[in-house]
């Protein structure tokens, strides 16, 4: 028996429930506190913790270098084009009151819209800079 | 007692000028680069606490409305320090990338042998 | 008392020399802003300062240590001048704190210009609650998108940095077997 039995079957009962508790931080940022850094942290901290355990191969498998290297620009983008749909729509850059027919519903739109940007970007990041250190000193 | 008063209402800016002065003096008087960069974390989170201590109001609640409650603490600090935090991390692992750069171009990371290095070659 | 706690803990970061522990007291330290942070009433700063400071930092800078073969750092040289310095700059910046309003009272002119604006009117023009994720993302939204952006600038960064194997100095390739 290995010695760190504890530590994987744990491991692999939280995992769940912190990619859970991700998506519910992120969704659930307008009524509480939460948001898009925090969620994406949380969400990148169950891979890394995932790639902590079981080792860096096991976890490029589920979160493939190439995937994570495309998803750090994707956030970015995402937010960049919430902004210019307002200036496509006569507004300024950044203005979300065009994205639904009622103002202020536009501007919630707006701000799921741009969290979700912020959670790619932020998760996949911080999951980037793991895998680079780690695979540095192999 | 007027002075005492004073500085008990001040408590938490003394505090916070402490771990700044600290972090201050890591920076500077260390010579390793990973300490180093822990000192200039510490330093920043000693401003966050600058920041968001003067916003809030004794007897007022987290600023997420609500009917129950009128007094809220002021939610613009929180606003500036939310990304002053990701930027600090930021730069702190950029930190880290050159110091492992670093330690593979001279063998040490140790300010004071880097210097001599240099001296010689 | 939390902050005496904050204090002990960061005077004891200053004199350890083992790296991996001052690693670990960097987490805890992380830990115990985020609690202040909580009685500050910053919910939402706590859990990022508590998600990014104990989590991500420790990892990257466990990493780091890992990459440079560190363990523990020499005795410095006693040095006066800065701690002289350190010490001047502290007395001179808590002389100015005593300019500060004192801590919590609800007239401070910090409470006055554009904040109960962001009170009263998050609701009614964005129908989000959290009064921070609206100015956030909303009301400041080119800060956020600014913010984005480092994110993604430190990450590209530190994938240039460290792509490719380790090169040891005697140019032979390094790593783990």
């Amino acid at each position: 028996m290995r010695l760190d039995v504890i530590l994987r079957v744990g491991v692999k009962l939280i995992i769940p429930f912190m990619l859970i508790f991700g998506l519910y931080v992120q969704l659930h940022g307008d009524y509480g506190p939460g948001g898009g850094f925090q969620a994406g942290v949380i969400v990148a901290g169950s891979v890394i913790v995932y790639a902590l355990i079981f080792g860096i191969e096991e976890a490029q498998r589920i979160a493939p270098r190439r995937l994570v290297e495309f998803l750090v620009p994707l956030g970015v983008l995402i937010y960049a084009m919430t902004g210019v749909f307002g200036l496509l729509n006569g507004q300024n850059f950044l203005d979300y009151s065009v994205l639904a027919a009622h103002a202020p519903a536009g501007r919630e739109r707006g701000i799921l819209l741009v969290e979700a940007g912020v959670l790619v970007t932020v998760a996949s990041t911080m999951v980037a800079l793991f895998y680079a250190f780690s695979e540095r000193g192999r | 007692m007027e002075a005492f008063k004073n500085f008990f209402d001040h408590y938490n800016y003394i505090a916070t000028i402490v771990l700044m002065v600290a972090g201050l003096y890591i920076v500077i008087a260390r010579g390793n680069m990973i300490k180093k960069l822990i000192g200039l974390m510490l330093f920043q989170t000693s401003v966050y606490l600058l920041y968001i201590a003067p916003g809030k109001i004794i007897g007022g609640t987290p600023p997420v409305l609500d009917p129950n409650f009128t007094v809220y603490s002021n939610p613009l600090p929180h606003v500036l320090i939310l990304t002053a935090i990701v930027v600090g991390v930021a730069t702190i692992a950029l930190g880290l990338a050159i110091v492992s750069r670093i330690h593979e171009a001279y063998g040490t990371i140790e300010e004071d042998e880097i210097f001599e290095r240099g001296e010689d070659g | 008392m939390l902050l005496t706690l904050l204090v002990v803990v960061t005077i004891v970061i200053v004199r350890m020399r083992s790296l991996f522990g001052v690693i670990v007291l960097s987490g805890v330290y992380s830990f115990l802003m985020a609690s202040v942070l909580m009685v500050y009433d910053a919910v939402d700063v706590a859990m990022t300062e508590a998600a990014v400071g104990a989590g991500v930092s420790t990892v990257l800078l466990l990493a780091a240590l890992h990459l440079t073969d560190a363990r523990e750092y020499p005795q410095p040289r006693p040095a006066a001048l800065p701690l002289l310095v350190a010490v001047i700059v502290g007395l001179v910046l808590i002389w100015a704190t005593y300019d500060l309003p004192a801590f919590g009272i609800a007239d401070a002119p910090i409470h006055r210009h554009v904040a109960p604006h962001y009170l009263q009117n998050a609701i009614k023009e964005t129908q989000v609650a959290n009064v921070v994720s609206a100015v956030l993302a909303d009301y400041r939204s080119f800060d956020t998108f600014g913010e984005v952006i480092v994110v993604f600038t430190a990450g590209i960064g530190v994938m240039l940095l460290l792509k490719g194997r380790r090169q040891r100095r005697d140019g032979s390739e390094g790593g783990l077997r």
